[in-house]
């Protein structure tokens, strides 16, 4: 049996498994943290720190920081929150982001956090950068416009010899998400569906299925993001 | 002195346009204009899409009939998809969108009739323009202005039940649907508490056809004398020459009701018809290729299709049909404010059409997609409330679009709206010594029977820059401006 240690969120008394990250433990305590580029059981990138708590007086990002005995996290303040957002404006702004037309809308975690943060207007000025589409392979077309390189997709979607798909080219600027073409030409359609779902944007489309989840049956249609974390709880 | 009238913006129309009126030394009409000033791009933004966005991303075109854009994009999609067009889908999929459509159809023509058009009827076309409007309506007539509100209500129910939303909705795919009516929606509209049900709908679609009727005959000849000329009028019938308004072949008659296009395939269409661009406009100007420019133009919308149809497939606009096309003998009809009365029996008989569907067991099941060997070009077409739209598509093998052409109602009307504009202009201001609001108002109507949607019909990039010209009465060029 694991070992066990207490701590705290925004004051409520929560038990976590030793050695287990802030943002895993705090929803088994039934507290919402969000992520982007954050999957259970899978290593964590700490990429998109829109997970951003305060540990003990320090700004950490939840999905890379373990719980420790005795720790005060501080999750829903003020501050907090408006960091959040600004990571959520930047992100929109950063890509192309047009969710009216896009087949993502109502699954997507960043669209879902706009709502939640009440994202109106960003603070920031639009990038409106130029990326290229790949729609060369046959199961997947790579929208890197609305990539926000969380590197989900290269953590986990794998051959069967365990080789990444997708892989990360490039840096800074010229960043951007780039699929194997020799591996993409044997994909699943089963694969390509977990490439889709598993992806926070609308960056990785599964072909010729779009638009097949009518409105009002997808992820975030009727309820609020995080809400089911917090909802198993009370 | 020459003279230069511009009504600017044109009002109760949706979009933005404005008429421009050339007055001679005589203060007599020398040439009148209708300029579509908004631009838009969709026909080069949606490529590098991939083909399944497009009836999602084009319809963002129009807030006001995006059902027709979403369902004709579907239909081209159909083609891409190897579903085929018309009868390739499933019996859920295809008449689930039928009955998006006639709710679209429904709520766009009660939109026109109570909120844009009927101010000009119920308070005269010379009122105050302060009054002249739908706020006057519900001030004046509250009884009619609520059914023409919960008419659109109820058409905008429909449309949410089929597409997911009320506005922009996703519920057509290529080849079918993605989801299909639930027992519990079925009866909300067949069984809802008054007014929302399906026979209210019905009673109040006819008691509008029957008040225009009866102010028809009280002012029979004013109507028939607005804007009346000889055209073309074309668009979709169903094979057996039924009135069909979600598909069947292109059929176009002369003014004196000859076949000058008989029933041909529409994936055909670019055969048949053209768009020529004119510098003053960024609508184009469609025509029948084999007529060519001068003589090709023609008329869509309830006007044209009541010329084109042989018969309506539902009994109580059947009935109103006949009494209709017995005001000209049988003959095409080619009054421009005829175009309200046949409105409103395409209002009736959408209401008619969508009691039937909502009694078909085919909208609860649940098989809604069909697909078959993909292509790589598809062309949709079905009659939006504003008339004939034309979705043409083409993709590469990579799923992405790399071609879309789209002819829009508006813009198929755009010769007869220039017409119509000059008609009245003509009649309505020549040798005055002043022009009047009332005057101006009368241009306004004769746009206002097409129900031009202009945010709709300016869709085309990169084709035609900006460019205007004024001229003087002796032909001098006074001004230039050039984007």
């Amino acid at each position: 049996m694991s070992e066990t240690v207490k701590f705290t969120i925004d004051g409520k008394e929560c038990i976590g498994k030793k050695g287990q990250y802030i943002v895993d433990a705090a929803a088994e305590n039934g507290v919402y943290i969000p992520v982007l580029c954050h999957m259970k059981d899978v290593i964590p990138a700490g990429s998109c720190r829109v997970c951003t708590v305060k540990a003990n007086g320090r700004n950490m990002a939840a999905c890379t920081s373990p719980v420790e005995e005795g720790m005060s996290i501080e999750n829903n303040t003020a501050e907090l929150l408006d960091i959040r957002k600004a990571i959520v404006e930047m992100l929109f702004v950063e890509g192309n982001h047009f969710c009216p037309a896009c087949e993502k809308s109502g699954n997507c975690d960043l669209q879902a956090l706009g709502y939640k943060y009440q994202m109106m207007v960003p603070r920031f000025p639009y990038v409106f950068e130029r990326r290229n589409i790949d729609a060369t392979t046959p199961k997947i077309f790579l929208e890197r416009n609305r990539c926000i390189f969380c590197k989900r997709c290269v953590r986990m979607i794998k051959d069967a010899e365990g080789r990444s798909i997708f892989a990360f080219k490039g840096r800074g600027e010229t960043l951007e998400i780039n699929i194997d073409h020799k591996l993409a030409a044997n994909m699943t359609d089963e694969m390509a569906q977990l490439a889709m779902d598993i992806c926070p944007v609308g960056a990785i489309l599964r072909k010729e299925v779009g638009f097949n989840e009518a409105i009002g049956t997808r992820k975030y249609d009727k309820k609020v993001i995080g809400s089911d974390i917090e909802n198993n709880h009370q | 002195m020459a003279q230069k009238v511009t009504i600017e913006p044109v009002t109760r129309v949706e979009g933005h346009g404005k008429v421009t009126i050339h007055l001679d030394d005589n203060m007599n009409v020398a040439q009148s204009r209708l300029h579509i000033v908004e631009f838009r791009g969709f026909e080069r933004f949606v490529q590098g899409r991939p083909y399944w966005e497009a009836p999602v991303l084009v319809q963002r075109l129009c807030g006001i009939c995006p059902v027709s854009h979403h369902l004709a994009a579907a239909k081209a999609l159909d083609v891409i998809v190897g579903a085929g067009t018309g009868h390739g889908l499933t019996a859920t999929g295809e008449k689930m969108r039928r009955l998006m459509h006639y709710g679209q159809i429904f709520q766009s023509h009660a939109l026109h009739f109570f909120h844009l058009s009927s101010p000009d009827f119920l308070l005269g076309y010379d009122a105050d323009p302060a009054i002249r409007n739908v706020i006057g309506v519900a001030l004046n007539f509250p009884d009619l202005a609520v059914q023409g509100v919960m008419m659109r209500k109820f058409g905008q129910e429909i449309i949410e039940h089929t597409a997911g939303k009320k506005v922009h909705g996703t519920g057509a795919i290529p080849g079918g649907i993605n989801k299909n009516l639930s027992i519990e929606e079925r009866d909300l509209f067949l069984h809802g508490a008054d007014p929302l049900n399906i026979d209210k709908m019905i009673e109040w679609a006819d008691s509008a056809l029957q008040f225009f009727k009866g102010y028809y005959m009280q002012n029979r000849a004013t109507i028939d004398d607005f804007a009346h000329f000889p055209s073309n009028h074309l668009s979709l019938v169903r094979k057996d020459g039924a009135l069909d308004l979600y598909h069947g072949v292109l059929r176009a008659v002369d003014a004196e009701g000859n076949k000058i296009l008989n029933d041909v395939d529409y994936q055909d269409y670019y055969n048949y018809i053209e768009e020529e661009v004119k510098s003053w406009s960024y609508m184009k100007f469609p025509y029948l290729k084999h007529l060519g420019k001068e003589k090709g133009w023609y008329r869509v919308g309830p006007l044209a299709r009541l010329n084109t149809c042989d018969f309506i497939p539902s009994p109580m606009a059947q009935k109103e049909f006949e009494i209709y096309k017995a005001v000209t003998n049988g003959k095409p009809n080619n009054y421009c404010l005829h175009t309200h009365w046949a409105r409103l029996i395409e209002l009736l008989h959408s209401a008619e059409i969508m009691k039937d569907l909502l009694n078909d067991p085919d909208l609860l099941k649940t098989d809604l997609v069909s697909k078959g060997i993909k292509v790589h070009e598809g062309v949709g077409l079905l009659e939006a409330p504003r008339g004939t739209l034309f979705h043409h598509y083409k993709i590469n093998d990579n799923d992405e679009i790399t071609m879309a052409n789209l002819i829009v109602s508006t813009t198929n009307n755009n010769e007869p709206m220039n017409q119509s504009v000059n008609f009245v202009a003509k009649r309505a201001m020549s040798g005055k010594a002043e022009i009047t609001e009332p005057m101006k108002n009368q241009v306004e109507m004769a746009i206002r029977a097409y129900d031009p949607c202009l945010s709709c019909a300016t869709h085309a990039l990169g084709k035609m820059p900006l460019d205007i010209k004024m001229y003087d009465a002796k032909g001098n060029e006074i001004d230039h401006y050039k984007s």
